[in-house]
């Protein structure tokens, strides 16, 4: 499978006070499309900085990042953010739903950003809710919800805009262990049927095996071998 | 859904301190509406530019000798003169029942005011013959269900007969329509002649002259003229056109403009910092909220907007309100008043006031927040680093 994603010698740091931190040196990686792949490191490991590079929320001090073969580090404010609203869809351990909106309208929000008709979004709601079993709550809001089904209308929002990227920071972290199987299952079937590239940020081995292949990132740095494979 | 939708429903995400928001700008603008209207009532009458009037330099209470009206309709320039008495009229109760009666020279007062007396010839002419007769304003005689040919005792609170009565009985005949603006609004005509007979002082002394000039263009040769003819005479006169007149008027019932300027001022003055300050908390509390629409692919420029667009529509709903309010209360009022005094309608420019103003408030008090919300990092909102 052709890359979709690849880094090229990417530096990224922080100045906290007069210190300088320093996430990535020279990072280099690559992502096929249709992966599916789980990053495992310990707290402050760049994890969720690596995942704010690839979605366009973060930008790196030097270096390449290509998506599609697109430099995307080379897009402004305006391009970058078009360019997230088209390719990435986000998932995050506290769903981030908008709780003064029922479900489908939490899922129709992406849409607004595009040109279809407003009967167009009712079609493409109903089909990401169908697509994570959740059509019979379309018009419930979020604390009417569990846990659960607030991540599946999360990952419903972040697929109705048929982003070829799924960006998961510890999709999971907030749920029982069998939610949270229920919720890796979903991905799994989006990356398996609907070809969907999965990046996810997670610290539990058992979830991380649902993933087609591991990655550990350590001080900025991924294993060697586990690039290589 | 629409950017629309999102702005209403953040609005009202916590429905009790919207609406109380919503409850203190509607109040602010309540008060700008009925002010505003109040003082463009009282001084917006209709004026003719070539209608003067002269009164006593010492002030507007002061009255004059008659003589001095009968040397101001012979000077060069004047086309038309009367002269006016204010009566301190009140009918029953002199609270409620008070009313602005006036003692007029009958033909002359109708030459100078024509435009505002069209009234059937009958009942001009009975005004005209009859001395106990009195004209109303329509307004004031259907608040008190008064009929034409019907006796009405009037009182005064200043003057009294020589029997030390201060009741006088009056014949109604005939009323003034009086639309908006009229000269004549809340008016109640009676006799010079009459009254100046029956009281017990002040007689052959009349309150000002009104008086028409030949052309606009001569208003200020004529008021210099009148006035130094009178000038180091015991009644000195104050010569003025129509409008100034009656902003002077108005004046003796206070500063109206200075005071809804205050008032006002420090309604909106309030408000700006409870708006200001509510709407900053408000968007601070959806830090994360904004972070989320951002990582969706919503512009920060549209973000901004919608911020914006929430304090506008906040601004606007409070406006609107208040206007309905204030136009309600007006007609309350007005319908209280039963037409006495002029008729206080609720002001059409005050609208458009209203509109610059609510624009203003919404801008001012969503700019802070919104240029927040507008800065915001992704990576900050979400706390992801």
């Amino acid at each position: 499978m052709p890359d979709l994603i690849r880094l090229t010698d990417v530096e990224k740091g922080y100045t906290r006070g007069k210190e300088k931190i320093v996430i990535f040196d020279k990072l280099t990686m690559h992502i096929e499309a249709g992966d599916f792949v789980a990053i495992m490191g310990p707290s402050g490991s760049g994890k969720t900085t690596l995942l704010n590079l690839l979605g366009g929320t973060d930008k790196a001090d030097k270096g390449a990042i290509e998506f599609d073969g697109k430099h995307i580090e080379k897009l402004n404010e305006g391009q970058l953010t078009a360019w997230r609203a088209a390719n990435v869809g986000f998932i995050f351990q506290f769903y981030n739903l908008m709780p003064i909106l029922t479900a489908a309208q939490n899922v129709e929000l992406p849409l607004l950003l595009t040109r279809l008709s407003p009967a167009k979004r009712r079609a493409n709601v109903a089909t990401a809710l169908k697509v994570v079993g959740l059509e019979d709550r379309a018009r419930h809001r979020p604390r009417e919800m569990s846990g659960g089904q607030q991540q599946r209308v999360a990952i419903a929002r972040a697929i109705v805009s048929d982003p070829k990227l799924l960006l998961c920071d510890e999709p999971t972290g907030d749920l029982d262990r069998a939610t949270a199987d229920e919720i890796l299952g979903t991905l799994q079937v989006l990356n398996r049927d609907l070809g969907k590239t999965i990046i996810m940020v997670t610290h539990d081995a058992q979830a991380a095996r649902f993933a087609k292949r591991t990655l550990h990132l350590d001080k900025g740095r991924f294993e060697a071998a586990e690039l290589a494979a | 859904m629409n950017d629309i939708f999102l702005m209403r429903k953040n609005l009202f995400r916590k429905p009790l301190r919207t609406t109380l928001l919503i409850v203190s700008i509607f109040i602010a603008f309540m008060i700008l509406a009925v002010t505003f209207s109040f003082n463009n009532a009282i001084s917006n009458f209709n004026t003719l530019p070539t209608r003067m009037v002269s009164l006593s330099k010492i002030n507007f209470t002061e009255s004059l000798p008659m003589a001095h009206f009968e040397r101001i309709s012979q000077m060069e320039g004047v086309a038309a003169a009367t002269h006016m008495n204010w009566f301190g009229g009140y009918y029953q109760d002199p609270q409620r029942g008070f009313m602005p009666v006036f003692a007029v020279d009958p033909e002359t007062y109708f030459q100078v005011y024509s435009e505002d007396l069209q009234i059937p010839a009958a009942q001009r002419d009975a005004f005209f013959n009859e001395r106990t007769a009195m004209l109303v304003a329509e307004p004031v005689a259907q608040r008190w269900g008064w009929r034409v040919g019907q006796r009405v005792p009037l009182n005064s609170n200043i003057f009294s007969q020589a029997d030390g009565r201060r009741v006088w009985d009056f014949v109604l005949v005939g009323t003034i329509p009086t639309p908006p603006g009229s000269s004549q609004s809340g008016s109640v005509l009676i006799h010079y002649d009459y009254f100046n007979e029956t009281i017990s002082f002040g007689r052959d002394r009349i309150g000002w002259i009104p008086f028409l000039t030949t052309s606009a263009s001569v208003n200020d040769r004529v008021s210099d003229a009148i006035d130094a003819r009178f000038a180091n005479s015991a009644d000195e006169t104050s010569t003025q056109d129509e409008a100034t007149f009656n902003k002077s008027f108005a004046a003796q019932l206070g500063n109206i403009a200075l005071v809804v300027t205050l008032v006002v001022g420090a309604a909106f003055a309030a408000i700006l910092l409870i708006v200001g300050t509510t709407m900053a908390l408000a968007v601070r509390e959806r830090t994360r909220e904004v972070g989320v629409m951002k990582s969706l692919g919503f512009s920060s420029s549209r973000v901004l907007r919608m911020v914006l667009g929430e304090s506008l529509l906040l601004s606007f709903l409070g406006a609107g309100l208040g206007m309905l309010g204030a136009a309600g209360l007006l007609t309350l009022m007005s319908n209280a008043g039963g037409g006495q005094g002029p008729p206080i309608g609720f002001a059409p420019a005050v609208l458009g006031w209203g509109a610059l103003i609510a624009l203003g408030l919404g801008l001012v008090t969503g700019l802070a927040p919104a240029m927040a919300a507008y800065r915001l990092r992704i990576v900050d909102a979400l706390g992801r680093r």
